[in-house]
């Protein structure tokens, strides 16, 4: 049974070992047969809300600044995370969650950079879940001060409504995508606060219009940021790793007291 | 296909409240589903049937009705209904436009047999 939760299996697995344990759903004895109105009055990702507040309590208590990063598949999330974690090397802590349907390539590509790595296979899942991110949580470290990367299924759809705990999503657009991508998956651009164009070392190539494509993203959300990068050429990294290493300080500032301590039978208050 | 996660909520929802009221099937779930809540009703119709086979609201009806999607328009500053989020302000035409409502999926309530 799990440490967290108590669950049973959710379907998606981790790359280091099994969850194949379960639970029974056990209907209680039939009695006397008749129809009533029962009130629920609940929202329908209110377990999830439940697991991402936990999550982010978590990541707060060790002032971790945690990152949801969402695209569409292809966008080059990932090697924005490996050129990342490259240029952040020795000034920040960065772990790495990847969620991917299927095989465990991208966290072999992070691990390889020397930064701790977890694949959550989703199987027939279309996003990451904060249940799922809880149990990862246990089985990386969460820098102490440092940043956790969640690298979300490719999917411009369903990442948008599951919150994992995350202080922020960051959605990716490539310029190799149309510019109107933003009004065709208004959701995913209307949940994250900032967006990332990248490959923009190929716009010499393509009829991207960027002013367009920023255009319309904030017509969905009027406050997102914009960087626009190449994580190949490293063209626009320093404004990506400047905004990082601001989240890591406001994570650090808004970070709880520790809690109590008994010293000598009297309550001690012990800061980080 | 988050619809069926969605689904799969549903009827956690349902599970637990079977553990507190002590009903062992479930006729009728009704959902109130925003209008700008990234759901498509066709899709829960067809995961709840799927998802809810062999359980206690296997065959139940799922009835879903819509919250209007509300937004605040920091142009003209008034309150109006939107249907998607790539609409403009309807009495003033700007864009700059902050959801207010319209985006929950809530599990109102089910029948059930004892």
């Amino acid at each position: 049974m799990c440490i967290t939760c108590g669950c049973g299996g959710d379907g998606a697995t981790f790359d280091a070992g099994s969850h194949d344990h379960s639970h029974d759903h056990h209907s209680h004895a039939p009695g006397v047969s008749a129809s009533r109105i029962v009130e629920i009055e609940q929202d329908l990702l209110s377990k999830n809300n439940a697991f991402a507040e936990n999550n982010r309590q978590r990541l707060a208590a060790r002032g971790c600044f945690a990152l949801n990063l969402v695209s569409s598949p292809g966008s080059g999330k990932t090697t924005l995370l490996v050129e990342t974690i490259k240029r952040l090397q020795g000034r920040l802590a960065v772990s790495v969650i990847e969620g991917d349907q299927q095989t465990s390539q991208d966290a072999e590509r992070i691990r390889a950079t020397g930064a701790p790595a977890l694949q959550i296979n989703t199987g027939k899942g279309c996003h990451l879940d904060a249940h799922m991110v809880a149990h990862a949580m246990e089985r990386i470290p969460v820098p102490e001060g440092g940043v956790l990367m969640i690298e979300n299924v490719g999917n411009l759809v369903c990442p948008a409504a599951f919150d994992l705990g995350e202080a922020c999503k960051v959605v990716v657009l490539s310029v190799t995508e149309g510019e109107d991508k933003p009004i065709k998956y208004p959701d995913m651009f209307a949940a994250a606060s900032l967006m990332i164009l990248n490959k923009c070392d190929l716009l010499p190539y393509l009829d991207f219009d960027v002013e367009a494509a920023i255009a319309f993203a904030r017509r969905i959300n009027p406050g997102l940021q914009v960087i626009q990068l190449s994580a190949r050429s490293g063209d626009g990294m320093q404004e990506w790793l400047d905004w990082i290493e601001k989240g890591v300080v406001s994570a650090q500032a808004t970070r709880p007291a520790s809690g109590y301590v008994r010293v000598s039978g009297t309550s001690a208050r012990f800061h980080r | 296909m988050h619809e069926v996660s969605l689904v799969e909520s549903v009827l956690d929802l349902i599970e637990d409240s079977a553990r507190r009221e002590g009903f062992s099937k479930v006729k009728k779930v009704v959902l109130e589903i925003g209008q700008l809540a990234n759901v498509e009703p066709e899709a829960m119709v067809f995961c709840f049937d799927v998802v809810t086979r062999g359980s206690l609201a296997e065959g139940a009806q799922l009835e879903m009705f819509p919250s209007p999607g509300l937004a605040w328009c920091t142009t003209c500053h008034n309150s109006v209904e939107i249907a998607s989020r790539d609409m403009h302000c309807p009495l003033c035409g700007g864009y700059a436009l902050q959801v207010t409502g319209g985006t929950d999926m809530r599990v109102k309530a089910i029948v059930v047999e004892d």
